[in-house]
């Protein structure tokens, strides 16, 4: 049923090939296709500017009120490429290796590739776009360094990278909009795909305004829908982010891949409170000159100040020397909750390690003096140096941190904790990006492609943009050829009818509950059984209850939920109701992929599955593939296994110290 | 740092859609801890309307980080709050103080028509972009990033205009409901990088064009903008703005 239509030829060459063999559409018949894409954020607005571009008909849907705010904006770090521009030995070859590493060898090696190959003009078009990237004094092209890779390869501007590279593609998608090549629908969100003759060729989407649903037509669909991280309720994704559109495709057929592959980033702010409603992100540069540790002395409470440095463990340091504080994500957040389970936390929820940069800012301090030719310097005066040079570096992280927690981290050490970030899973999609699905595409973080069981920090901007600039433009082509002697549509198709009629039932019975419980409540309650058996360490026995657990749940929602207002008018509790419902789904297929997968590997830690010292244990032998899970009705799913072949790398157990 | 928690009386616009008149309504929240963002207190309080079988209150939001500019309230008579460079969703509650009344409205501005309580319409801003906030390069056509050396100064120059999250609250603070800010902060942006010079000045005059047409009042220096940008987006690139649309204006064909 999987077919990944990998291209033959050897890795090197099988992109170039396939551009050279793909199927073209002239520009003539390019106007008479349409093409709808469900998602602005990187993928989705850098496909609709690029296929506008092209001459497609496009219309991109979000559910913002501009594109311009997808929650793409909110990444800050960077984004990676292969530019070697430091000279440090970076290569396309090293860039495709560190990612297949990073993601525990359970990505496809053809797609890494060819994200590695195009990562170089990634920068080069958003540079062409007047993002403002960091620059050195000469004029060029600043880089940094990020976990899990020894080479600097990340370009960013300050901590506002996803912003900066947002806008400009917000800006190119904003051109073909006035250009006429694309129409925005803001504030809309898709609830069907539609289906005629085993094809997708349209949505049924629902106007936020005014609460109508709209029918719209496409030769092709794009999901470029985001990630599903809020399944967990508390993460680091933006409020509105959910699982909707890839959930609709799923039960129209489209197979779900690796489901319970699931980030856990490990530097974020810690949660406060009950009233907690997401968590904040500190960029995981930081960790570039912060150094984390806890004190050596269980339960200790003294201020971070008072603990001398004799009596601080700094963990990762002592157990990871090699990459020491820039291991990878899920190296780090395990190390965090191993030594807070341990009872080494700090602060006063005891579930938070410190993020230090005293050291930073004098080493920092120490250099400008030295700059400076300053030898008598006071300690004084070499921190103050040092902290206008950690403020340059991180300012808006530090500003940020100070807003939510009130504590300046110039002068006492950042809490941290881990928290979910991003999901490796999405919807299956084949080399050319389609789903199993015939003209239905997934782009983004919303597939599942490219980082396997891990995702390397850096890497999602690139994919996102990889996939819309660079990908899409050539392999939709490919399918759309054929599709130039099919007509459009027109909406009064019967499939378009009894799908609106789907929608409509759905929501008229969700608002015909009238129960005492609030939307927000029920996310809540899924939100905390995924946390703790589902999150950062799973077993088979826990993961069995929450799968009995969220079907009560299930039951619950659909008896008990109380919706207020009306359908025909904004109302934003209907929209969450919306949403809520397929994350209880979803979370269900998370768990039982989780329960399937008899091994560590990557952010999925099964603790039956460990080394003697802790670390993830692999099962390549049985585990070497792609879950993709096709719905078979209510809780039920058929597992789909793509084989993974590994011509060019052989897999070895990681190791990062 | 010390938490604690307080009652609060809240003053807020209630307005069913864009054609219904709308009026203020009070509510009472009990038990905010300081440590509550200021979103979060208003979801405490939807929580506890939705339970009393009311209507909660609209408002725009989704990152909750300060980045999107989507969040827009008007608290105590100035958009985003009480605090400096600070948008709604970054404000928290150690702001106040137990017993406070805190009035909360939507952006008041013509341009931006309300959608219902909280939440207003800014789609103007998109479609000043679209006049000209960018740069034409189709996909694909781009020379080595490094080809083109950009002064760090230029550039950061540039990124400090570029920072604008488009959120609207320089139009709600300012009395003209004037997009001056806004406007400026794009043009500067491009304005400021060699890759934004062939179309510098069709941009500036396009976008200053559909400002005025979307109905954005006049700028008279007054500076309420600045004041309230939560990204200190700085009032040179007004200045900036007028240079570059009288040049473009003086050599227009
Ligand atoms: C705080 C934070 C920091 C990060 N930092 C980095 C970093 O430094 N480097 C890095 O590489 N990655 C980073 N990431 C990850 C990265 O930002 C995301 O993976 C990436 O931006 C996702 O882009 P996207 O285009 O796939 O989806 P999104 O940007 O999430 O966009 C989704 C789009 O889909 C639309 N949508 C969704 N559902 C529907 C529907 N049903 N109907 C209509 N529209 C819909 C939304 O409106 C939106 O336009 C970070 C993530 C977070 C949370
Ligand atoms: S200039 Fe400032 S206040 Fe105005 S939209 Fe931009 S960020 Fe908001
Ligand atoms: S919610 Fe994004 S800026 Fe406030």
């Amino acid at each position: 049923m999987l077919d990944a239509k990998i291209p033959a030829g050897t890795l090197d060459d099988k992109w170039t090939e396939y551009k050279g063999h793909c199927k073209l559409v002239n520009p003539a018949n390019k106007r008479k296709l349409e093409i709808i894409i469900v998602g602005t954020g990187l993928a989705g607005a850098s496909a609709a500017a690029s296929l506008g571009e092209l001459g497609y008909k496009v219309k991109a849907f979000c559910f913002q009120d501009s594109p311009r705010r997808a929650h793409s904006i909110a990444a800050q770090g960077g984004i990676n490429a292969a530019k070697n521009y430091q000279n440090d030995g970076d290569s396309v070859f090293r860039l495709f290796y560190d990612t297949i590493k990073g993601g525990d060898y359970r990505s496809r090696e053809s797609n890494v590739h060819r994200l590695s190959e195009v990562s170089a003009s990634i920068i080069d078009q958003c540079v062409a776009q007047g993002v403002p990237f960091a620059r050195e004094y000469g004029g060029l092209l600043s880089n940094r360094s990020f976990g899990g890779t020894q080479v600097q390869r990340t370009f960013y501007a300050a901590g506002q990278t996803g912003q900066q590279l947002l806008i400009g593609a917000y800006q190119a998608l904003e051109r073909q909009v006035a250009l006429g090549n694309v129409k925005m629908y803001s504030r809309h969100e898709m609830l069907e795909i539609v289906k005629i003759d085993g094809k997708a060729q349209g949505i049924i989407a629902r106007d936020l305004v005014s609460g109508k649903l709209e029918r719209h037509f496409g030769h092709a669909v794009l999901l470029c829908s985001g990630g599903y991280g809020n399944v967990f309720y508390l993460s680091t994704n933006a409020m509105g982010s959910n699982v909707t559109a890839a959930w609709k495709a799923h039960k129209q057929g489209a197979t779900f891949a690796n489901p319970c592959f699931t980030q856990i980033h490990p530097t974020c702010i810690p949660v406060s409170g009950d009233h907690q409603s997401k968590l904040t992100l500190m960029s995981e540069s930081l960790r570039n000159d912060g150094r984390i540790w806890v004190p050596k002395k269980q339960g200790d409470t003294r201020k971070a100040s008072d603990i001398p440095e004799e009596e601080r463990d700094y963990y990762l340091e002592r157990r990871y020397p090699a990459f020491g504080n820039l291991v990878p994500r899920d190296v780090a957040s395990r190390a965090a909750k191993e030594r807070c389970d341990e009872g080494y936390g700090v602060g006063s929820s005891k579930q938070a390690v410190y993020l230090d940069f005293a050291a930073a800012i004098i080493r920092y301090g120490k250099i400008e003096v030295g700059k400076e030719g300053n030898d008598h310097a006071t300690q004084e005066e070499i921190i103050q140096l040092g902290k206008d040079v950690v403020k340059e570096k991180y300012g808006n992280l530090f500003d940020m941190y100070e807003k939510i927690t009130g504590e300046n981290p110039y002068e006492i050490p950042m809490r941290i904790y881990p928290a979910v970030h991003y999901t490796m899973g999405g919807l299956w999609v084949d080399y050319e990006l389609q789903t199993n699905v015939p003209g239905l595409y997934s782009l983004g973080e919303a597939n599942f492609s490219d980082h396997g069981a891990n995702r390397l920090g850096a890497s999602a901007l690139m994919q996102g943009l990889a996939d819309g600039y660079f990908v899409i433009p050539y392999t939709i082509g490919n399918y759309l050829a054929d599709e130039i002697y099919n007509k459009a549509v027109e909406t009064d198709h019967p499939a378009f009818g009894s799908a609106e009629k789907e929608v409509s039932d759905r929501i008229n019975r969700l608002m015909g509950i009238k129960g005492k419980q609030s939307v927000e409540s029920f996310h809540k309650r899924l939100g905390k059984i995924m946390w703790e058996k589902c999150g950062m360490a799973r077993n088979a026995q826990g993961l069995q209850e929450a799968i009995a657990e969220i079907q009560a749940l299930k039951k619950e929602f659909w008896s008990d939920v109380r919706i207020p207002g009306n359908i025909a008018e904004m109302n934003p509790e209907l929209d969450k109701a919306n949403r809520v419902a397929d994350f209880i789904e979803l979370g269900e297929l998370m768990c039982k992929d989780a329960l399937n997968r008899n091994e560590s590997c990557g952010g999925h830690f099964r603790e039956e599955y460990q080394t003697p010292d802790g670390e993830a244990l692999r099962d390549d032998k049985d585990y070497m593939y792609v879950a993709a899970w096709e719905y078979a009705g209510d809780s039920n799913w058929n597992l789909h296994k793509e084989p993974l072949n590994y011509e060019v790398i052989k897999p070895t157990q990681r190791n990062y110290k | 740092m010390e938490h604690y928690t307080m009652n609060l009386n809240l003053k807020v616009w209630r307005q069913q859609n864009a054609a219904a008149k709308g009026g203020f309504k009070l509510y009472r929240v009990e038990n905010i801890s300081s440590e509550m963002s200021f979103l979060e207190m208003f979801d405490v309080l939807n929580e506890q309307l939705i339970h009393d079988g009311e209507d909660p209150i609209t408002f725009d939001h989704d990152c909750r980080e300060g980045i999107c500019g989507s969040c827009s309230m008007y608290i105590d008579g100035k958009p985003h709050g009480p605090w400096q460079a600070n948008t709604t969703c970054q404000l928290h509650m150690r702001a106040f103080k137990d017993g406070d009344t805190i009035v909360v409205e939507p952006w008041r501005a013509d341009s931006f028509p309300v959608i219902k309580d909280l939440m207003v319409d800014r789609t103007a801003f998109d479609r000043i972009i679209q006049a000209g906030g960018y740069i034409s390069v189709n996909t694909g056509n781009a020379v080595d990033g490094n080809s083109l050396p950009i002064p760090k100064d230029d550039a950061d120059a540039s990124f400090a205009a570029a920072m604008c999250i488009g959120c609207g609250a320089c139009v709600a603070a300012c009395k003209n409901s004037s997009a001056m800010l806004f406007v400026s902060a794009k043009v500067a942006h491009l304005a400021l990088l060699p890759q934004g010079e062939p179309e510098r000045r069709s941009r500036v005059l396009n976008m200053v064009a559909q400002m005025d047409k979307e109905g954005f009042g006049a700028c008279t220096n007054t500076g309420a903008c600045e004041a309230t940008c939560p990204k200190e987006i700085s009032l040179s690139n007004i200045a900036r703005l007028n240079q570059e649309y009288t040049l473009a204006s003086l050599t227009a064909k």
